[in-house]
């Protein structure tokens, strides 16, 4: 099983519906996000360009953030997807300055916090709230071992890329573009 | 010309200042454990080189500093973490991956045989001491007798210390400043530098400070070897490692790396090294103090800088 999620960049409007979705459905203290939108415009006026971008932790296969973990607090579970044990995490910070997407934070309550692709939800045949939500349905979700999921389904068709893939780090967050 | 302008819809004051996660205790901590290091490394190779009676402060003197370097150095990492109460999940696991891991253990080993080996030179500075109990005299006479291992111990582990401090940065591929292999060896050579320079300024006896002060010009050469060498390699990879030397080159950290670090922590006081072994009279504090400074202000500089430099996407 390898948990994957796709983002239509040319569906999303940008309304931060998938931010407000995951903060409420996973309590994330107030002003802190675990996703979040990027807006890049490119060119020169007037031909420009603009990418919409709902970003979050990569839950990459060779993850760095697991790699620099001294404790194993950080780790990849089922599905790929990366966690992190609260009783283990010492909050040393070695996963925040390892991240190339700094997509984890310091939760309040001292261990490190991220996206973890709700995988309470995904366990309950549900998908995540960030894909439930987006009212233009631009995220896709699933495992990309099974050839007729969303994910699969989706990047099958259509041209799509990763963060810095450069950075080395196979993500499984991709962009369709 | 083609324009790229990035808005990010974080908008979150509280996620990205978080990204800057170390603050000074880190540096502080690299610089402590870089000095005890260089300390601990030098008392080894003289007892192990079996000059002890002649280098009396390098073997003897000296060392006491690293279990008060290490001990604050320890409560720095302490201070540092957000999760405190868990902190002795460290000493659960071993993690080769993991340079903190490994780190954490290293420094374990070299901060209880720091200890011992103060302990056993403890009437150096209260001749008069005695350790009361009777299992206290036998532990001294125990470690007396393989003195000999224990300075193979902390001169392995000294190293092993001192790389380190640097290669805990530079395993971290999101920092460009930091992902070099060269600064295992700087580190390394920046705190045994600091520990030659804390031997010259303790000690009194003219031939070991002339040895010690020739030692340290040789690391200071090798520094600056390193530091020329770290931003070729820089200069010559990727756009976001180019990016990361330019801090130092023209951007917000400039002056405080080539004024502190470069001409007064390394060329100023190798070129004083120089005049005392030409026969010169120059004030061991001199130098001394200067690479102690160097030192330190490079560590803080490394690791903030570092925390800027990042990949654009």
């Amino acid at each position: 099983m390898r948990y994957a999620m796709a983002v239509d960049t040319k569906k999303c409007v940008g309304c931060s519906d998938c931010v407000v979705a995951c903060q409420t459905e996973n309590n994330v203290p107030i002003g802190f996000c675990r996703d979040w939108v990027v807006e890049v415009i490119d060119g020169t006026y007037p031909q420009l360009e603009v990418e919409l971008r709902s970003e979050r932790c990569n839950h990459c296969e060779n993850a760095p953030c697991v790699r620099c973990c001294p404790t194993g607090a950080s780790h990849i579970a089922e599905g790929g997807i990366v966690l992190v044990k609260p009783g283990k995490c010492i909050g040393c910070g070695a996963c925040i300055a390892s991240c190339p997407y700094d997509a984890r934070f310091p939760h309040p309550k001292g261990y490190v916090d991220k996206c973890t692709f709700c995988i309470h939800r995904v366990k309950q045949g549900m998908k995540p709230s960030c894909v439930s939500v987006c009212p233009t349905k631009c995220m896709y979700f699933g495992d990309l071992d099974d050839p007729n999921s969303d994910v699969s389904q989706v990047l099958k068709k259509r041209k799509h890329k990763t963060l810095i893939p450069e950075a080395g780090t196979l993500p499984q967050l991709y962009f369709l573009i | 010309m083609k324009e790229e302008l990035i808005i990010s819809g974080r908008e979150n004051l509280l996620v990205d200042p978080q990204l800057h996660i170390w603050h000074w205790p880190i540096p502080l901590y690299l610089f402590l454990g870089g000095l005890a290091a260089g300390v601990l490394f030098f008392a080894a190779l003289y007892h192990l080189l079996g000059k002890e009676e002649e280098y009396r402060t390098a073997v003897r003197k000296a060392p006491f500093i690293a279990p008060f370097a290490l001990v604050i150095g320890l409560i720095c990492l302490f201070i540092d973490l957000n999760h405190k109460a868990y902190f002795w999940q460290l000493y659960t696991t071993i993690r080769i991956e993991s340079p903190m891991s490994w780190g954490a253990w290293t420094l374990l080993v070299i901060t209880v045989s720091a200890f011992i080996w103060c302990a056993l030179h403890i009437r150096e500075y209260f001749p008069a001491w005695d350790w009361k109990y009777k299992w206290l005299r036998d532990l001294e006479s125990f470690f007396n007798r393989y003195k000999k291992q224990l300075a193979w111990v902390m001169l392995i582990f000294a190293i092993i210390t001192g790389v380190y401090t640097g290669i805990l940065l530079s395993a971290f591929n999101a920092r460009p400043l930091w992902n070099t292999s060269v600064l295992g060896p700087l580190f390394l050579a920046s705190g045994l530098s600091a520990g030659a320079a804390a031997i010259v300024l303790l000690s009194k006896d003219k031939k070991e400070r002339l040895l010690f002060t020739k030692i340290d010009l040789i690391i200071l050469g090798t520094e600056l070897f390193l530091i020329v060498h770290m931003f070729m390699g820089f200069l010559a990879s990727t756009q976001v490692q180019i990016e990361a030397a330019q801090l130092f080159l023209g951007g917000p950290y400039t002056m405080v790396f080539w004024i502190f670090v470069v001409i007064l922590g390394i060329i100023i006081p190798g070129v004083l090294d120089l005049m005392e072994m030409r026969g010169k009279h120059i004030p061991a504090v001199l130098p001394g103090i200067l690479v102690l400074t160097g030192s330190f202000v490079f560590r803080f500089v490394f690791v903030f800088a570092g925390q800027v430099s990042r990949w654009l996407y």
